[in-house]
């Protein structure tokens, strides 16, 4: 594997990146996002688990304004997020987003996808744009499929093909909506080995998933939200062993327990 | 029996057609495509001018606009589209009613094409920054004309016939050929089958080759 440069070089090595401060949202009248509070670091890794319908997947997707927000405000890298515009749509080339069911652009090759945002969105000439996207696919294992289209690979390579679209933007977090869930189990350690890659890379990582395996190893943090809200904060260790409330104790017991 | 064919220019007057229907067809396709990008868009204006103007233009009679345009921009109004004589006029008229016809229906056919593009694509498109014309024109616009290629087949094939609408306001086309011919000789049948089977041979080798292309271009999910 090729060495490439991921994250922007850290000025300020430590500080806070995301921070999300009483963020409130309905779906009519469901309340997916309650006064949530959440602060992610710089370089931190930050695992997000619960039940399904807990609003973790939405938690993932406000951070972009892929979904808007009721009240509460979320500001990236000192900057809040704005409402729409060019203004969004610049904050959102400095955040990569891996989506659950890969979403790579059906109509262009491996190559293509890598490279649209780059040349449409950094303006760099298409030269630079396809060295780092060739270099970048070769990273993630998939530099020989550069020339395919999407639906000629597999879910795992899809997927890491995403997570190398989301890094040509240079992106100062990553958001992963539940990157492992729509694939094979097969597949699933490949993801799963270029994202502890990347943590050990020291990117800002935010993962919404059911891979316990890759929170115990590859976490920071686990933030457990159940109904809405984050129930419990905690290092892995001490949230797999020993979580403290009912909730979080009720919900690994079902889960860790075959 | 044949004899009289050769006192008319029915390869001119379909020649005309011809040209009718392409410059209908790219204009259009052009008007349509901002029209379904109107449709699609976040300014609640131009959302309202699409949809005012779809609704509205697919449910007048084609007659009543190309007769319009004549009756209506040129012979009240004065607009004559830059042509000097009648028939250049009357040609540019045609035209111009013509897609703002089509473009209606264009418009209808390639938004069905944007609801088949997923919804991810969009989404995938706008987190890695671009703006919400670049979402439509690099991703989901290339996407839905490639899965709306039969539909816009059917409008093109409709497209080529109604250019006899045209006749009404003196373009001399097909039909206009096609209705003096009929006055003139005794062979109803014979000057019917002719220009029935002229306008097969136009529309039936475009279904073919654009049946072909769609299925070339389709996009494999």
């Amino acid at each position: 594997m090729t060495e490439v440069s991921v994250a922007k070089e850290d000025v300020a090595a430590t500080g806070e990146l995301v921070v999300l401060k009483s963020v409130n949202k309905h779906f009519g009248a469901l309340h997916v996002l309650q006064d949530i509070d959440l602060t992610i670091a710089r370089g931190e890794v930050v695992v997000v688990i619960g039940p399904s319908g807990s609003g973790k997947s939405t938690l993932c997707r406000t951070i972009n304004r892929l979904e808007t927000t009721d009240s509460g405000t979320i500001t990236i890298d000192g900057k809040p997020l704005p409402a729409e515009g060019k203004e969004l749509a610049r904050l959102r080339a400095d955040v990569g987003m891996v989506f659950q069911s890969f979403n790579l652009f059906a109509h262009k090759t491996v190559l293509e996808n890598v490279m649209l945002g780059q040349i449409k969105v950094r303006k760099k000439d298409k030269k630079a744009a396809e060295e780092r996207a060739r270099a970048l696919l070769d990273r993630v294992g998939v530099g020989p499929q550069a020339e395919k289209y999407p639906a000629q690979l597999s879910g795992g390579q899809q997927q890491r093909v995403a997570i190398a679209r989301a890094l040509a933007m240079e992106p100062k977090v990553m958001l992963f909506d539940e990157p492992t869930s729509a694939l094979d189990p097969e597949m699933i350690n490949e993801v799963l080995e270029v994202m502890q890659q990347l943590a050990r890379d020291g990117m800002t990582m935010i993962v919404v998933t059911h891979e316990m395996g890759f929170a115990r190893s590859a976490a920071n943090r686990v933030v457990f939200m159940a109904d809405g809200r984050i129930v419990e904060e905690a290092a892995p260790d001490q949230f797999f062993s020993n979580p403290r409330s009912d909730r979080a104790k009720d919900f690994l017991s079902k889960i860790l327990h075959h | 029996m044949f004899d009289f064919l050769s006192d008319y220019d029915i390869l001119g007057a379909f020649w005309t057609t011809v040209q009718l229907a392409l410059l209908s067809a790219v204009g259009s396709l052009i008007w349509g495509t901002l029209l379904a990008a109107m449709r699609v868009g976040p300014v609640p204006l131009m959302r309202g001018f699409g949809t005012a103007y779809v609704n509205l233009v697919r449910n007048i009679p084609l007659t009543v606009i190309i007769l319009f345009t004549s009756l209506g921009l040129y012979q009240t109004l004065g607009i004559s589209l830059g042509a000097k004589g009648v028939e250049d006029i009357n040609f540019r008229l045609a035209v111009l009613g013509l897609i703002v016809y089509t473009s209606a229906f264009v418009c209808e056919a390639l938004r069905s094409g944007i609801n088949t593009v997923p919804v991810g694509q969009a989404e995938a498109a706008r987190a890695i920054g671009l703006s919400f014309s670049q979402v439509l024109w690099l991703v989901v616009l290339p996407q839905a004309f490639r899965s709306t290629v039969g539909p816009l087949t059917n409008v093109l094939i409709a497209l080529t016939k109604n250019t006899t609408v045209a006749a009404a306001i003196g373009v001399a086309e097909a039909a206009f050929l096609m209705k003096e011919m009929i006055e003139n000789e005794a062979q109803l049948l014979l000057i019917s089958a002719i220009f029935a089977f002229g306008f097969v041979v136009l529309t039936l080798p475009t279904g073919l080759i654009l049946g072909w292309v769609g299925k070339k271009v389709a996009v494999k999910r």
